[in-house]
C-alpha cells in the first residue's frame, strides 16, 4: 500500500444489488446477504485469532477482506468453511446454518474456498485436478466406479467444462502435465479454476494473487470480475491496495481478529481507523511495505 | 556349484504359491499406501484375521470351505472398520501407530490361553484345506518344465492364488482409472484440497482401508488353504515389513508394482540363500557358517534395497516423473 490508490474507485461501484446504499460501519446489515456470521470467536491458547461480532457478505459482490498479517483472515476463512472449529458463534450461508458442518459439507452447499498456501494435487495432471472437483459424480462411488458406461457421459461433459475453464485461465496447453510441474502462479490459477468446477455460489479466495506474475494478475482480476458478473459472490483476501481498490465492491478490514471497518473502497480509503491500523502494522514491521512480501511472511496460516 | 539348479530353485520360489500370496497382500498395501497415502504398518493383521476366518470356521466348527473364505473376508472388512473409524479423522500418524499395535495385539489375542477353544492358542489350527484340495482338478504328480516343477497341491494353490492376483489387479486398475480412484489419488497429495472440493475424505479413506484390507485378508485365507495349518506366530510384524520392502521394490502406486515386487524379491531371497549355502559348502565363506548365513543373506537383501532406494527410488516399475515432483 505504499503506492497511490488508483482512481478507478470500485469497479463494481455499479451498485451490486443495493450495496451502494449501505452505510459503512463495522457489522452493518446488508440488503441481500449470502453469508451471515454472528459472534464468531476462535482462539489459540491465549491468542484470540478471530473475534467477529457481526459480518454479512452481500450476494453477487466482490468483497475484499484486508488486514495486516496475523489479523485472522485465514483463520476466519477456515472457520467459515468448516476447516477449523469455532469457540462460539454461528453463521449461515444462503439461509442455512453451517455450524458444525465438515469442510466437504460446506463446499457442497456452494461455498468453496482456496488456500493461502496453494494446494495443487501435484502428482495428478492438471485435467485430473479439474475433473476431481466436479460435483455429484456417480463414478466417485466405490461400486459405481465399476459401471463405466454409467459415468462415461458425465465424465465427458465434465471434461468439456474443465476444458473451457482451463482455456479461460490459460492453462489448456498444460492439461496433461502433472500439476507439480506448474509454476507457483499457474498453481494459483489452477486452484481457482478447480474451485469453479464445483459450481460454487460463493468462492473464498485466500490471497489468490500472491506469487502470480503481474501479467497473470491482470487476467486473474478479469476472471474475478467476470465471476461476479455471472452472479458468483466472491470474498477474497489480498494485500495489494491497487488491486483491492480497483476491483472490490465492498471492503472488510480485519485487525487482531476484529472487524474494525467496512465499506466501499472510497469509504475505506479515507477511514482514519484503517489508516491507523495499517500504519501501526508498519511501525511493527519496519521496511515491510507491499503485500507480496508481507504475504510470504506468515505461513502458519493453518 | 550347480548354478543352473540354484537358478531353477529361485525361479520356482519367484512364481510359487507363497510369492502369489504375498503379491495379493501387497496389492492391498498398495491400495493403502501407494494410492491413498495411508500408512498401514499392520497389513499382517489383515492376513491373520483372514487366515483365522478359515481356521476357526473350518478348524474349530467344521464348517465348509466357502463359509471359511467368507468369514475371512468379513473379518478383514471388520478389522478395517475397527481400525479406520477411530483413527482416520485424526492425523495420519495415528493410523500408522494403531495398525502396528492392533496387528501385534491381535496376534497375542489369537494365541492367548483364553482364546484356545476358538483359535487353538499357540498351536493354531490344522487340517484346514480338505475342502480346498477336494476341488483340485490336477491329478497327483509333478508339473512344470525342466527343474522348475510343482506338486499337484502347490500347482492348485498357485493357479488359484495367481488368478486372485490377476482379478485383484484388474479390480485395482478399474478402481484407479475411475473418478473414485481420482479422489483416492487426490487424498495422497493433499487431504484438505480434496475436502475443499466437497469430497467426504473420511469415507474415502475408510473405503480404501476396507478394499486393501480385504485383499490382505484374502491373502490370509490363501495361507490357511496353502499350508493347511496356521499358527499365530507366523503373523509377526516382519511379514508386514517384507510386504513394504516388496511394494517399494516393485513400485508403489503402480498396478503391477506388487506383483513385480513380490516375484523379484522372492527370487532374490531364494537366490542369495542358495548361493550362500552353495558357497559355504565349497568352503568359500571362511568367516560365516551355518546359522549366520541367514543373517548375512538378510543383510545382502537389505543392501539391495538401499541401493534401489538410492538409484531407483520409484521402484522397478514406478514413474520417475512422479518421483521428481516438488511435492510441496
Ligand atoms: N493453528 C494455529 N495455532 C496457533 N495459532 C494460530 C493458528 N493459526 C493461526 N494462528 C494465529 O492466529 C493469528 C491469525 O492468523 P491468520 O488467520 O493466519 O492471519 P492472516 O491470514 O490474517 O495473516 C496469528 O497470530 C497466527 O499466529
Ligand atoms: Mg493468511
Amino acid at each position: 500500500m505504499s503506492s497511490e490508490p488508483t482512481q478507478l474507485g470500485g469497479a463494481g461501484g455499479a451498485a451490486q444489488g443495493g450495496i451502494a446504499e449501505v452505510s459503512p460501519h463495522p457489522g452493518v446489515a446488508k440488503p441481500d446477504p449470502i453469508l451471515v456470521a454472528d459472534g464468531l470467536r476462535r482462539s489459540f491458547g491465549g491468542l484470540t485469532a478471530v473475534d467477529v461480532e457481526r459480518l454479512q457478505v452481500q450476494r453477487g459482490t466482490i468483497t475484499a477482506l484486508i488486514g495486516p498479517n496475523g489479523a485472522g483472515k485465514s483463520t476466519l476463512f477456515n472457520v467459515l468453511t468448516g476447516f477449523d472449529r469455532v469457540d462460539t458463534g454461528s453463521w449461515t450461508f444462503e439461509g442455512g446454518r453451517l455450524n458444525g458442518l465438515a469442510g466437504h459439507q460446506v463446499a457442497r452447499r456452494g461455498m468453496v474456498r482456496t488456500f493461502q498456501l496453494t494446494k495443487a494435487l501435484t502428482r495428478l495432471t492438471v485435467m485430473e485436478n479439474m475433473l476431481l472437483a466436479a460435483p455429484g459424480q456417480s463414478g466417485e462411488r466405490l461400486l459405481g466406479s465399476f459401471l463405466r458406461w454409467s459415468w462415461a457421459r458425465q465424465e465427458d461433459s465434465n471434461r468439456e467444462r474443465a476444458e473451457a475453464l482451463l482455456e479461460r485461465f490459460r492453462l489448456a496447453h498444460m492439461r496433461d502435465e502433472i500439476a507439480g510441474s506448474l509454476s507457483g502462479g499457474q498453481r494459483k490459477l489452477l486452484e481457482m479454476a478447480r474451485a469453479l468446477m464445483v459450481r460454487p455460489s460463493m468462492v473464498m479466495l485466500d490471497e489468490p494473487m500472491a506469487g502470480v506474475n503481474p501479467v497473470l494478475v491482470e487476467s486473474l482480476l478479469e476472471h474475478i470480475s467476470a465471476l461476479r458478473d455471472e452472479g458468483t459472490t466472491v470474498l477474497f483476501v489480498e494485500h495489494d491496495m491497487d488491486v483491492i481498490m480497483g476491483i472490490s465492491d465492498w471492503i472488510v478490514v480485519l485487525a487482531e481478529g476484529r472487524v474494525i471497518a467496512e465499506g466501499r473502497p472510497e469509504d475505506i480509503r479515507s477511514d482514519q481507523v484503517v489508516i491507523d491500523a495499517y500504519l501501526g502494522a508498519h511501525h511493527d514491521e519496519a521496511g515491510r511495505g507491499s503485500g507480496d512480501e508481507a504475504a510470504e511472511g506468515i505461513e502458519e496460516a493453518r | 556349484m550347480d548354478f543352473l539348479g540354484i537358478l531353477a530353485t529361485s525361479l520356482t520360489s519367484a512364481i510359487g504359491p507363497v510369492a502369489a500370496i504375498y503379491a495379493l497382500a501387497i496389492i492391498g498395501l498398495n491400495m493403502h499406501f501407494g494410492y491413498t497415502g495411508l500408512l498401514n504398518f499392520g497389513q499382517v493383521g489383515f492376513m491373520l484375521v483372514g487366515a483365522y476366518g478359515v481356521g476357526i470356521s473350518v478348524g474349530t466348527f467344521g464348517l465348509p470351505l466357502s463359509v471359511g473364505v467368507g468369514a475371512g473376508i468379513l473379518c478383514g472388512l471388520l478389522l478395517a472398520l475397527l481400525l479406520g473409524i477411530p483413527t482416520l479423522r485424526l492425523r495420519a500418524d495415528y493410523l500408522a501407530i494403531c495398525t502396528i499395535a492392533v496387528a501385534e495385539g491381535l496376534r497375542f489375542v489369537y494365541r492367548a490361553p483364553f482364546a484356545r477353544d476358538f483359535t487353538g492358542g499357540v498351536f493354531g489350527r490344522q487340517n484346514l484345506s480338505e475342502g480346498f484340495r477336494e476341488l483340485n482338478p490336477f491329478p497327483p504328480g509333478r508339473y512344470g518344465f525342466g527343474d522348475i516343477t510343482f506338486s499337484s497341491p502347490h500347482l492348485w494353490t498357485m493357479v488359484v492364488t495367481w488368478s486372485l492376483v490377476l482379478v485383484a489387479s484388474l479390480v485395482m486398475w478399474s478402481l484407479i482409472h475411475s473418478p473414485w480412484g481420482r479422489v483416492i489419488k487426490g487424498l495422497r497429495e493433499d487431504e484438505d484440497a480434496v475436502r475443499s472440493l466437497g469430497k467426504n475424505v473420511f469415507a474415502y479413506k475408510l473405503q480404501s482401508l476396507a478394499v486393501g484390507g480385504v485383499f490382505g485378508a484374502l491373502a490370509g485365507v490363501m495361507i490357511a488353504l496353502h499350508q493347511a495349518s496356521i499358527t499365530p506366530d507366523q503373523f509377526r510384524p516382519q511379514v508386514t515389513f517384507y510386504l513394504w520392502a516388496m511394494l517399494l521394490l516393485g513400485g508403489a502406486g503402480r498396478v503391477l508394482g506388487p506383483v513385480i515386487g513380490s516375484v523379484v524379491m522372492w527370487f532374490l531371497l531364494t537366490f542369495t540363500d542358495e548361493m550362500m549355502r552353495a558357497m559355504d559348502q565349497m568352503g568359500w565363506l571362511p568367516f560365516v557358517s551355518g546359522g549366520e548365513l541367514g543373517a548375512v543373506r538378510h543383510a545382502l537383501v537389505g543392501l539391495i534395497l538401499v541401493l534401489l532406494i538410492i538409484y531407483r527410488p520409484q521402484g522397478l516399475v514406478g514413474d520417475r516423473r512422479e518421483m521428481l515432483v516438488n511435492v510441496k
